[in-house]
């Protein structure tokens, strides 16, 4: 007995959807032929391209990435800033690009209020939470008479990202203050953090930072080397910065 | 309409570790089998080569590496009152996809449960007395030993040429490893891996303390080693990206740097990728498995007969496509009849930062089950009298690679982000360690999986709900291991030390375990049981479920060694018994 009938235009949206796969993507069929390998068929990752400046942001949206940015990782001694390090740039490519579109993300409806442990329910991907909640932030300090983030001073800046954090902030319709900051929280670190091929932790500036070693392949010298620094500068998969005649 | 295939002897839905064990050895024994995955052909050295695998955003914060869940997800709630809303992103559990299924990105931690972990109502019943088990927490024995299952842990560890220090050898306890393990026949076949110094100083803690450390047993190449299917393994090289990554090195065993060097070479075996299983076919009568129904990624559909049907997919796809297929009576909490979805479980965690302001620790360096381990408070191992919980898990300081995204350990009252919490991860990244806690949890009447009446999947098939929480006892338990990891804690002799207790419901958004477990549970009783012991069907006796899916209830340690050594033992069944006499039940219910 059949419990359910399959989606036949689903069906279709299947076959539409490996077209644009590569070839080990698509069915294949294996007898006797041992690991299958074919040459030139590594996953290599691909670098973004920064030299088009903004592709998703506006200009106001990007003078609000920026400033939140710059105190969620501000540029002191310790290091650099988000800023310094990319991460607007970063933020701006994975918004454009399959992330920003949740891809891979579950985003049929019905769209229901989370109970607070079922995670992420908003109806809007990242890149459509990120332009309805900047937009919703401007509306709401322009409704209270302030003035736009930017121009906020430090303090005040940090005062509304706490509020933001905290839940505290009613951003109205179907913005969540509180989600939306943290994705952005998390959107952030990933952009400082992650190997430079993506835009941010610009020079390996913040891996210097905190001291980690990077895309290395052998660690083994080290495993027993007890309480001994690290020796080695960190690496990115695309190299370092001393390794390019330009730096 | 579907296209209708040539019959096979055996097909397999799923080609993770359970489908690539069984296809070797039904080719073994001559049948000629089909295995039938839904996602990519995947070569380790090929797709996730040293040159570019270490790659945190992509295959980690992105997902490459795990299930699309615009294509499928589950619904998830605490409790049965609640409306279950959709796993929509990824969090407290990393669901796999493509050969080697979760075997590609899991860490390599392999453990034997506990003799006592096997029969646990029984156990505690007679240790513990009635009370001990309340009525609500339905715990099962096994219906399997661990004397039965021994010879094939053995054969899994010998398998992914495990890095070790046995603890009991014959029973006879063996300095430098675990006292508390069931006897084992041998030694491991590898040497325990290097050991840093914050798990050398977690161990040296422990013992201070009367406890009793030892490394635990890794997947993760001590050596160069060759297995006794004469497929070679490198020495690990330590470079952190083991746990939730892939190996390009051939340095951490999975399906495709053990067995399918040797399996995809066979003439009686064809894989088929990007093959999605939509239904199990049923005879007319229902107690026989017709094959099954399948469609490709260009949606053609096809009907694959075959004489024996294997359900090796994850835990969760296992129980859904039963309940999709309408094989076996569903669970019903209300009443606690059906069999189907009942007893799942999960597994609960805590941790406990230690700050040092002296020690380089180099967190970076690792791999993915290189570590410290004490199971003083595991399973059993411990007298529970008075303490009002069963149950246990290990305590462990693990350094699998502190990757930069996701290692951001700061002490009690440092903000999460703006300056000062900058200053302080820049001062102490080099210098912090975690100590773990990986318990037990026990399954109870309300946590089950059905269908879904509201969502669906890309294809139009009802998803599979979750409603699940920890009960009382997994907490006391939790809160009662987390205390004695903190204890460790302090004795490592930091600056400062931060203890994380789980506490509340369960939250499906930060990363927990990827040990879901039951739904289709193994047992001696038809009424309370999915599967004999030999992972059969009472219902259907040509259809075998592999995987977790068969735990009645979890254990405090990482499942894959006893799925593994439990797809072992089936196998064996089906070659020695079941071929002499398909269709028939391996047990008389």
């Amino acid at each position: 007995m059949s419990t359910f009938e399959l989606d036949r235009r689903a069906l279709l949206g299947i076959g539409a959807a490996a077209c644009a796969v590569p070839l080990t993507a698509a069915a294949a069929q294996f007898t006797g032929a041992g690991m299958a390998w074919q040459p030139n068929t590594a996953a290599w990752p691909t670098a973004v391209d920064l030299r088009a400046g903004y592709m998703f942001f506006t200009p106001d949206e990007a003078a609000f990435i920026e400033a939140a940015c710059a105190r969620i990782v501000p540029a002191d001694a310790t290091g650099p800033g988000a800023v310094e390090a990319g991460v607007p740039l970063f933020l701006d490519r994975q918004l454009a690009g399959d992330y920003g579109k949740g891809a891979r993300w579950y985003m049929q409806g019905p769209f229901g209020k989370s109970t607070g442990t079922q995670g992420y329910q908003s109806r809007h991907p990242p890149a459509g939470l990120y332009r309805a909640a900047i937009r919703a932030i401007g509306d709401h300090l322009g409704r209270n008479g302030g003035q736009p983030f930017h121009k906020l001073s430090a303090a005040d800046q940090d005062a509304f990202l706490k509020d933001l954090e905290a839940g505290k902030a009613d951003l109205g319709g179907d913005v969540d203050a509180k989600a939306y900051f943290t994705l952005l929280l998390q959107n952030v670190m990933e952009g400082y953090f992650a190997d430079p091929l993506y835009g941010g932790n610009r020079g390996l500036a913040a891996w210097k930072m905190i001291g980690f070693s990077g895309a290395r392949y052998d660690q083994r010298a080290y495993v027993l080397a007890y309480g001994k620094p690290y020796p080695l500068p960190p690496v990115g998969i695309g190299g370092r910065p001393a390794w390019s005649a330009k730096g | 309409m579907a296209t209708r295939l040539p019959a096979v002897d055996a097909v397999l839905i799923g080609f993770g570790w359970t489908g690539a064990i069984m296809a070797q050895e039904l080719t073994e024994a001559g049948l000629n089998v089909l295995a039938l995955e839904r996602g990519e052909w995947r070569d380790t050295p090929t797709d996730f080569a040293p040159t570019f695998a270490q790659d945190e955003l992509r295959y980690y914060w992105r997902h490459e590496l795990f299930q699309r869940l615009n294509h499928d997800t589950l619904t998830i709630r605490n409790k049965a009152s609640e409306t279950a809303l959709p796993m929509r992103r990824l969090g407290s559990f990393l669901l796999g996809s493509g050969v080697g299924g979760a075997g590609v990105h899991w860490n390599g931690q392999v453990w034997r449960f506990l003799p006592s972990d096997l029969k646990a109502r029984s156990h505690n019943l007679e240790r513990y007395g009635k009370k001990a088990v309340p009525d609500d927490m339905t715990i099962q024995d096994y219906g399997v030993s661990y004397e039965d299952l021994e010879p094939y842990y053995d054969k899994f560890e010998y398998l992914c040429g495990v890095s070790g220090k046995a603890g009991n050898l014959k029973g006879v306890i063996q300095a430098g490893g675990d006292p508390f393990e069931g006897p084992r026949a041998r030694e491991y076949p590898n040497p325990p891996l290097d050991m840093p110094y914050a798990p050398t100083l977690f161990g040296q803690a422990a013992a201070g303390l009367g406890r009793h450390p030892f490394p635990h047993p890794a997947a993760n190449m001590s050596r160069p080693y060759t297995n006794p299917l004469g497929v070679q393994l490198g020495a690990c090289t330590y470079c952190g990206f083991c746990e939730k990554y892939a190996c390009g090195n051939y340095s951490k065993a999975s399906a495709q740097t053990t067995i399918l060097p040797v399996l995809m070479r066979k003439k009686n075996f064809t894989l088929k990728t990007n093959s999605e299983v939509v239904k199990i076919n049923l005879s007319a009568d229902g107690k026989t498995a017709t094959g099954v129904t399948y469609i490709d990624d260009k949606g053609q559909e096809f009907e694959q007969p075959a004489e024996l049907v294997v359900l090796s997919a994850y835990i969760l796809h296992n129980v859904r496509l039963l309940l999709l297929s309408g094989i076996g009576k569903p669970y019903d909490p209300a009443t606690g009849e059906g069999v189907v979805g009942r007893n799942y479980a999960y597994q609960i965690t805590s941790s406990v930062n230690v700050f040092f302001d002296d020690k380089i620790l180099n967190p970076f360096v690792g791999a993915g089950a290189l570590g410290t381990i004490v199971n003083d408070f595991n399973g059993d191992n411990f007298d529970h009298s008075g303490l009002g919980f069963i149950g246990g898990g290990y305590v462990g300081l693990l350094q699998t690679g502190a990757r930069p995204i996701e290692t951001h350990n700061t002490p009690d009252g440092v903000p999460k982000w703006g300056a000062a919490w900058k200053a302080a991860l820049a001062r102490d990244y080099l210098k912090t360690t975690t100590i773990s806690t990986h318990g037990a949890v026990m399954s109870h009447r309300g946590n089950y999986l059905d269908l879904d009446p509201t969502y669906k999947d890309a294809l139009g098939r009802p998803l599979l709900r979750m409603t699940f929480d920890f009960t009382d006892n997994e907490h006391k338990m939790s809160d009662y291991l987390t205390d004695r990891a903190a204890e460790i804690g302090r004795a490592m002799g930091g600056r400062e030390i931060k203890v994380n207790y789980r506490k509340g419901s369960w939250d499906v958004v930060p990363y927990q375990t990827t040990h879901n477990t039951g739904g289709a549970i193994m047992g001696d009783d038809p009424r309370t049981s999915f599967t004999n012991r030999y992972l059969q069907s009472w219902d259907v006796p040509n259809l075998f479920v592999l995987g977790a899916t068969a735990f009645p209830q979890n254990a405090g340690y990482n499942p894959t060694g006893t799925v593994a050594a439990l797809a072992y033992h089936a196998a064996d069944a089906i070659k020695t018994r079941y071929l002499k006499a398909p269709h028939q039940s391996l047990v008389q219910a």
